[in-house]
């Protein structure tokens, strides 16, 4: 090795090269300007991250597929557990409420109800609260390789996405041993569930960014999770409680139009031969897709609004 | 010799190469919160949010003061000085994961950090690690599946067995490092920085390597090594910046800059 052979420089005293000059150098500018260098990590234009997005669109489903897979690795019943764990949650509520309070006796078909509004709360519930780690949580990540940043809460809502299909599965199951025949309204099932999934990746972003800031939330967030379920009319009924009832008109345009209860609602009216159309709340396509739409676009830009300060500090 | 042409192409630089990495005036400054003289229990914490004062624990940590370089294609630029002199800050600036305080850095295209804490998904193995890693660096599916034996021979983490279908927390620490750097280097990048990751790898690693660095270099990229092992500075770096107290101290070709470092301690 010729270098190491090379004869020592005489530069023992070490000052700082930059010491003299402490003001932007304008020709750097310059250079970096002729040659279209970028300053380092700014933000891309909306177009252009929805562009950058979809070339990773196999990166978003790659990683929703592993994180499903990763949940139960180490569970000795593995992958048993995406179907037996909401179906222990729904049987804990059907205790507590269908057997020891007795909500049971004014609504038919209890346990399809109960069924259908744990599982579908549960996907909008999850979302939320993965979503809340989904930067904070995965700071390795974010901080080895550069890709979009959305691909986390986007493919974070994908896996609550399968693993809702996986309890859809259950409850198709459930529904047939309690004696409710698939009718053509089973098919509506498709679009409440896209539009829920719209709404819950809009969620899901809002609260990335929130909780990328503000790590506290990821603490916070199951208790307000818990208190918007028990205002969702996951184990009771809604329309029944309003019935004779004369609450300010607020509270009831607030019960019937909250998102999570306009989806619980669609998905029982698709799916229960008893739950008709008279228990729907007005409107309650249009605040579907308003819903979905709002919390979908909103959330999406407001994520894109800080891109490149996810993962610093 | 080397110095010669060292000096040859320090001179021709400013003329025909393509600067990739420009860093102007550059100040980075840390904000560290909750590490206040008070006391650090809830109540002390929640007494401070009653009486609505401001935390006390902020500190400001000057890190980089006032860097300058300009980095062009090709070269491999060795970062050397003490622990805590702002190498690591430095390279997390130019990638683009920490705001400048004031200054700013210029770069072509997105450089690429690979440090020795960045993991990837610890619950997953190796193999699907390998797929997302890709992925997410962009390449399409095809290129991953193409490039996926290269990367697990190059990572050499089936040498001892089939632990490429073991999930990475089963890994040694020096395994994963070895695995995340093949993921990270079988990509060409415009520029790719490297945090001490060479250190973690057993002799043969750092060989193979030290020798993917060259071929990168080749490739029309430009490479950043943080290390404190002055060897591997030398045996792949042609400039080296020294950095000392947030700092430049030295921006030169790598003997010179080397030699008096090690004359300085």
């Amino acid at each position: 090795m010729p270098q190491t052979l090379a004869p020592p420089t005489t530069d023992p005293a070490p000052a700082p090269v930059s010491a003299g000059r402490l003001a932007p150098d304008p020709t750097l500018r310059a250079l970096a300007e002729t040659h279209g260098l970028k300053v380092s990590g700014a933000r891309p234009s909306l177009p252009a991250y929805i562009g950058r997005l979809w070339q990773r669109r196999h990166f978003i489903t790659s990683f929703a597929t592993a994180r499903v897979v990763a949940q139960y690795t180490t569970a000795k019943l593995g992958q048993i557990w995406q179907v037996l764990t909401p179906l222990l949650n729904a049987a804990v509520y059907y205790l507590i409420f269908g057997v020891l309070l007795d909500t049971k006796k004014s609504i038919p078909d209890y346990i399809p109800f109960l069924v259908t509004g744990v599982f579908i709360f549960t996907f909008t519930q999850n979302s939320v609260l993965t979503g809340t780690r989904a930067i904070s949580g995965n700071l390795g990540l974010v901080r080895a390789l550069h890709f979009p940043r959305a691909c986390l809460p986007i493919s974070i809502c994908l896996a609550q996405l399968q693993q809702l299909l996986y309890s859809m599965g259950a409850l198709v199951v459930i529904l047939l041993c309690f004696g409710q025949t698939p009718t053509w309204s089973w098919l509506l099932a498709f679009p409440a569930l896209a539009l829920q999934f719209l709404f819950n990746m809009g969620m899901s972003l809002v609260m990335a960014r929130l909780g990328s800031r503000t790590p506290d939330l990821a603490q916070l967030m199951p208790f307000i999770m818990r208190t918007w379920m028990y205002a969702s009319g996951v184990m009771f009924s809604i329309s029944r409680i309003l019935v004779g009832k004369h609450l300010p008109q607020i509270v009831v345009v607030l019960l019937n139009g909250n998102p999570a209860a306009v989806y619980i609602d669609l998905m029982r009216f698709a799916l229960i031969d008893s739950f008709t159309h008279k228990q729907l709340p007005p409107h309650v396509w249009a605040f579907a897709a308003g819903w979905a739409l709002v919390a979908g676009v909103a959330g999406f830009v407001y994520f894109w609004k800080a891109e490149e300060r996810y993962g610093r500090g | 010799m080397a110095e010669q042409t060292d000096d040859l192409r320090q001179t021709r630089a400013a003329e025909d190469r393509i600067p990739t990495v420009i860093a102007d005036d550059l100040h980075i400054v840390y904000r560290v919160y909750g590490t206040g003289a008070g006391k650090g229990s809830a109540t002390a914490a929640l007494n401070r949010i009653v009486r609505r004062k401001p935390s006390t624990g902020v500190r400001e940590v000057h890190a980089v003061k006032g860097v300058s370089f300009t980095a062009y294609r090709g070269e491999s630029i060795g970062l050397i000085g003490s622990n805590g002199s702002g190498k690591s800050t430095l390279l997390k600036a130019v990638a683009g994961l920490l705001p400048a305080e004031r200054g700013h850095v210029y770069t072509q295209g997105q450089p690429s950090l690979l440090g020795v804490n960045a993991a990837l998904m610890n619950d997953l193995t190796g193999e699907k690690n390998v797929l997302l890693g890709g992925l997410a660096m962009g390449m399409s599916r095809e290129e991953v599946r193409e490039r996926r034996d290269g990367i697990v021979d190059f990572s050499g983490i089936n040498e001892k067995g089939d632990f490429i279908s073991l999930p990475m927390r089963t890994y040694s620490s020096g395994m994963a490092a070895r695995l995340r750097f093949s993921i990270a280097a079988a990509k060409d990048h415009d520029v790719l920085m490297i945090d001490e990751a060479l250190a973690t790898g057993d002799r043969a690693f750092q060989k193979r390597s030290e020798e993917r660095i060259r071929e990168l270099r080749k490739e029309a990229g430009t490479v950043f090594l943080v290390s404190h092992n002055n060897k591997s500075i030398r045996d792949t770096c042609d400039r080296v910046l020294w950095l000392e107290r947030g700092e430049l101290i030295m921006d030169g070709p790598t003997e010179e800059v080397v030699t008096a470092y090690e004359e300085h301690r």
